[in-house]
């Protein structure tokens, strides 16, 4: 086991995933010679040299696009994102190419490419520059959407996502980036895709959460008896776990980086009321962001995103009163 | 010495007297450098990206549009919206997330905008801005307003999409719009030539039978003069045009990026070309104004952004209501740029 920041472990799982297949190669702006801006490839150049580690101009769909046909040819290439927002300018690549070909071909051709993009708030980048954006494509069938929480999950569901023979978008919370973590490094530290992981066990009250929102549930569930579970890939999503843990304590949160609107944890939701209406002691709900862009002034920004004190006090009220309580922004008055 | 800030519009307007545009060019430089120090002091956070070594277009874009013409800039767009009027307070005030800002303190450095002197949101994405402006200019033709939209961008985002896209258009429609590039000869941390195939980027042009032209983006008086001409020509119905600025980055990319990928001397060959320092020797030598005078005019302007520093400083940030304002539009909102 190392300890590691966030970044250091993507690092790691990329050389890992080079040094096993000479088809892994990279791709992004500012990712080669200079490391990467978020400096999660740093060092890939000198070992794996340029052929394998491009630098692109910036030209997301260019690149995105030159992905697709390299997978199509047999390679494995990891482009980066550097913000997720940018995504917006190659996204047929990625919805509408990559996660249809198998499909369009017959199970003839593969796209064996992962999308890493960065994604959230926290770091005081403003509104264009914080979203995390999962929509634009989770709930595309043939394109698998997962997102790290700490550094063994960045290890771990990095070398899956190389490994896997479809395209696959990691969502990389920005804001973790320099976490440390334990990881553990080689075959055992990975982590299959569509598998959740319970970060802590619980009788009271489910916690599903995702990337950024892992950390503050498992914080706020310090004094609760709660089970915490990360959901980590988010489509397809791990029904059999989150339906055991719910059908085991009976209430379910989820606690989510996005629009109070239309957001992932409707979903889970959805799926578990339908599924176990019996078993619940309390109708399930979600902690989310309001329906606002990301602020940028530093006050405004660290209220968005669902805080410690916040989750705390919310699921604590839910304990007690057996009824979801209303989002801060309606007690205090607010709305858009 | 506190001075009531002058209003956006009349900031535009002082500067018909050439002495202004010399002030206007240091209070870009300095308030540009007093980021880097605000951020040092954890007073400005996020990111950043300053303009030192681009003043002379900043304020070329101001004296040679009017105010009811519209422009379309990048992130780094804090000269340009100081040059073409907005005042320190606001620009400051958005950079560090008060109340005094252009929109509240929600935005950011990134986001600066007044449409009382034609600058429409700056632009986070790159390349984003310059569809848009051939949009703006959709509209001015539409109508059969003689009004023209500017467009500034990167040398980098001359390889992104929107920027292909948005000259064919309007180079189909004839458009009155203007592209500008801002040749500093970095994007991000990539030289010009590492990324692009070819040096002369008014070349782009070519492929949509527009003019193309470099100039000299270092002398005020060279920028102004061609794209005073690049503007006529849009205004008088003569379709679109490219105009390269040569440029040169002084500063890192953004916040902490030291520039330690420059090869040595560039940075100090550019210096030796300073638009402040070729703009006051050709004030000198056209008798304009004296030394002195000169002297005078920057240490008014440093002594006015330190007061902007300190009255922003003890501005408030926001309070939680001012995330939910403009989120949704009214229905009688008026189109920007309307009276
Ligand atoms: C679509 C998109 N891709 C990447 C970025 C990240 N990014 C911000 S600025 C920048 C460099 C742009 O270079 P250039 O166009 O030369 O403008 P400069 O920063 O030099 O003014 C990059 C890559 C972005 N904002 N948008
Ligand atoms: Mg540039």
């Amino acid at each position: 086991m190392t300890r590691m920041r966030v970044r250091q472990a993507i690092v790691a799982a990329l050389a890992d995933e080079m040094r096993a297949d000479e088809t892994v190669m990279l791709m992004g702006e500012d990712i080669a010679a200079a490391g990467g801006p978020f400096k999660t490839s740093e060092g890939l150049l000198d070992e794996f040299g340029p052929l394998r580690v491009r630098d692109t101009p910036i030209s997301e769909m260019g690149f995105t696009g030159a992905a697709v046909g390299a997978a199509c040819m047999g390679m494995r290439p990891v482009v980066e994102i550097m913000f997720m927002e940018f995504l917006g300018v190659a996204l047929d690549m990625v919805v509408t190419e990559a996660a249809k070909f198998h499909y369009l071909s017959g199970g003839r051709v593969s796209v064996p490419m992962v999308v890493r993009a960065s994604v959230g708030s926290g770091g005081g980048f403003g509104m264009q520059h914080s979203q995390t954006l999962e929509n634009w494509v989770a709930a595309t069938p043939g394109l698998v959407v997962a997102t790290p929480s700490d550094a063994q999950a960045a290890y771990g569901l990095t070398r899956a996502a190389i490994q896997h023979d479809g395209p696959v978008v990691m969502l990389e919370p920005r804001a973790l980036y320099a976490e440390r973590g334990d990881v553990v490094r080689g075959a055992d530290g990975i982590l299959p895709l569509g598998k959740a992981r319970v970060m802590r066990p619980g009788s009271n009250v489910t916690i599903v959460a995702l990337g950024q929102t892992v950390r503050v549930a498992l914080a706020a569930a310090e004094e609760l008896d709660a089970e915490v579970i990360d959901l980590a890939t988010l489509y397809p999503w791990d029904q059999t776990t989150v339906l055991g843990s719910v059908r085991k304590t009976g209430r379910l949160v989820v606690v989510e980086e996005a629009p109070q609107s239309g957001g992932w944890g409707h979903e889970i939701v959805s799926t578990v009321t339908s599924q176990l209406f019996s078993a619940l002691h309390a109708a399930p709900f979600r902690i989310t962001c309001p329906d606002a862009p990301v602020p940028y002034s530093p006050s405004l920004e660290s209220r968005h995103l669902p805080t410690t004190e916040y989750v705390r006090r919310q699921v604590t009220d839910y304990l007690r009163t057996g009824q979801v309580p209303a989002p801060w922004w309606l007690e205090e008055g607010l709305t858009a | 010495m506190t001075m009531t800030p002058l209003h956006s519009r009349e900031r535009r307007a002082a500067l018909s007297d050439p002495l202004e545009t010399y002030r206007r060019m240091n209070e870009i430089r300095i308030f540009e450098d007093q980021i880097a120090g605000l951020f040092a002091e954890g007073l400005v956070h996020g990111t950043t990206h300053t303009c030192q070594g681009q003043e002379a277009l900043d304020v070329a874009l101001a004296t040679t549009l009017r105010v009811d013409d519209v422009v379309t800039c990048t992130y780094r767009g804090h000269g340009i919206a100081l040059a073409l009027g907005m005042t320190p307070d606001s620009v400051l005030g958005e950079i560090m997330g008060r109340v005094s800002g252009c929109i509240g303190g929600v935005g950011g450095s990134m986001h600066l905008s007044d449409l009382d002197v034609g600058l429409l949101p700056t632009f986070a994405i790159v390349g984003a801005g310059v569809p848009v402006a051939a949009g703006a200019a959709l509209a001015f033709q539409t109508r059969g307003e003689d009004r023209v939209a500017v467009s500034v961008c990167g040398d980098g985002a001359t390889n992104i999409g929107a920027f292909h896209e948005g000259l064919n258009l309007a180079a189909i429609w004839k458009l009155p719009v203007v592209f500008v590039v801002d040749n500093n000869v970095y994007g991000e941390y990539s030289r010009i030539d590492t990324t692009t195939p070819i040096t002369d980027l008014s070349a782009r042009a070519a492929s949509y039978a527009m003019p193309g032209e470099s100039v000299d983006g270092m002398d005020l008086d060279a920028v102004s003069e061609a794209l005073g001409r690049h503007v006529a020509r849009a205004r008088a119905g003569e379709g679109p045009s490219l105009l390269e600025v040569r440029t040169y980055r002084f500063a890192g990319h953004s916040r902490a990026d030291q520039a330690a990928y420059r090869p040595a001397g560039e940075l100090d060959a550019w210096k030796s070309r300073d638009p402040l320092t070729l703009r006051r020797s050709a004030l000198i030598d056209a008798g304009t104004a004296t030394a002195d005078q000169l002297d005078e005019i920057e240490q008014s302007v440093r002594d006015a952004i330190a007061d902007v520093v300190e009255r922003t400083s003890a501005t408030p940030e926001p309070d939680a209501s001012a995330m939910f304002r403009n989120v949704w539009t009214p229905a009688a909102a008026s189109p920007p740029g309307q009276p």
